[in-house]
């Protein structure tokens, strides 16, 4: 059987995890550009968790807020994953060891279920409710839960800082 | 300030019982943190918000007084958030902040785009058309817009800089 270990050690010894270990400006380089992405990521969805939780934006159709905010979040969420990845593999053995890196990864998965149980189910009839401040309950729910997941990636991701010092 | 006087109010101020407490309990430093950083989320995605929406990328079909008024007033109350989990992270580690370079080119970069975020809201409160007015203006605003991005996006690179500059 291939073993996790076995599939991320070619990327660990690789040149591109070399450099980050060895060079002392590029980790917190790449470091930096995570945070920035993150950031961008966690106050771009809270828009539209506030918009679904009547809370914000009110004054705007839920369709109009998602189809604005969600190209940015896209945007800031591929960077913050490649720049995520370059950080990983140069130490990949330590992170997947540590568990608030591994907890920090399923709250990302469990956000992503989120917003796929938002477009399938919650928003399957969105046109009736696009315009009204205070979404559906179903709505409500996801938009509460994004907010609480992605605080929790957030202290996670510090949390991996304080438990593997690399820098 | 002199040298000496700062690394000795450094000392004074880790001798306080509030900076032993922060010191003392391991996870208080990482909480203000996570505090920090979802505060400095959210200014920083308002920010970018409204510069991108000067440079027309972002919902062009709403006027920008409209998103400035939409996200520009919570940067202020955020901001204190960040000023009082930013000072107790300072006193629980004085040095590390107060006897870094990186320190005050962040405070630096944070007046200017401070300023900039100010002025902006002052400006289309005040003249909701302000940055339509001839030919002038709107080039003004996307050049402000432009610094602000840049100023926000350093400030954020110059926090994380911190944890690899500072001294002994």
């Amino acid at each position: 059987m291939l073993r996790l270990a076995d599939l991320i050690a070619p990327f660990e010894n690789s040149g591109v995890a070399d450099s980050i270990r060895e060079n002392d400006l590029l980790f917190p380089l790449i470091e930096s550009v995570h945070v920035l992405s993150i950031c961008l990521v966690v106050g771009s969805i809270l828009v539209v968790d506030l918009r679904l939780l009547g809370l914000a934006s009110t004054n705007q159709p839920v369709s109009r807020v998602t189809r604005a905010i969600l190209p940015l979040t896209w945007s800031a969420f591929v960077v913050a994953v490649a720049s995520g990845s370059l950080m990983f593999i140069s130490n990949a053995t330590k992170y997947l060891g540590n568990g608030y890196f591994v907890a920090k990864l399923l709250l990302i998965g469990a956000a992503g279920v989120n917003m796929a149980v938002f477009h399938a189910v919650s928003a399957r009839d969105l046109p009736r409710w696009d315009n009204e401040s205070a979404p559906p309950l179903r709505a409500r729910l996801v938009g509460g839960l994004s907010i609480f997941l992605w605080i929790a990636v957030v202290a996670c991701g510090r949390w991996v800082g304080f438990t593997m010092p690399v820098g | 300030m002199s040298d000496a006087v700062l690394r000795e109010f450094c000392q004074w101020l880790a001798a306080t019982p509030l900076s032993h407490a922060i010191q003392t309990a391991g996870w208080v430093i990482p909480a203000l943190q996570i505090i920090h950083i979802l505060g400095v989320a959210v200014i920083f995605s308002s920010a970018i918000i409204v510069d991108l929406r000067i440079w027309r990328v972002f919902q062009r079909e709403v006027p920008l007084p409209d998103i400035a008024r939409r996200f520009l007033p919570m940067v202020w109350p955020v901001l204190l958030v960040l000023v009082v989990t930013g000072s107790l992270l300072i006193i629980g580690e004085p040095r590390r902040s107060l006897l870094n370079t990186t320190f005050y080119l962040k405070m630096a970069l944070l007046a200017v785009a401070l300023a900039l975020t100010g002025a902006l809201q002052w400006s289309l409160s005040s003249a909701p058309e302000f940055w339509q007015g001839g030919p002038a203006r709107p080039m003004t605003g996307r050049l402000a817009a432009t610094l602000s991005i840049l100023a926000w996006c350093s400030i954020l690179f110059a926090g994380r800089w911190i944890a690899y500059t500072q001294v002994g």
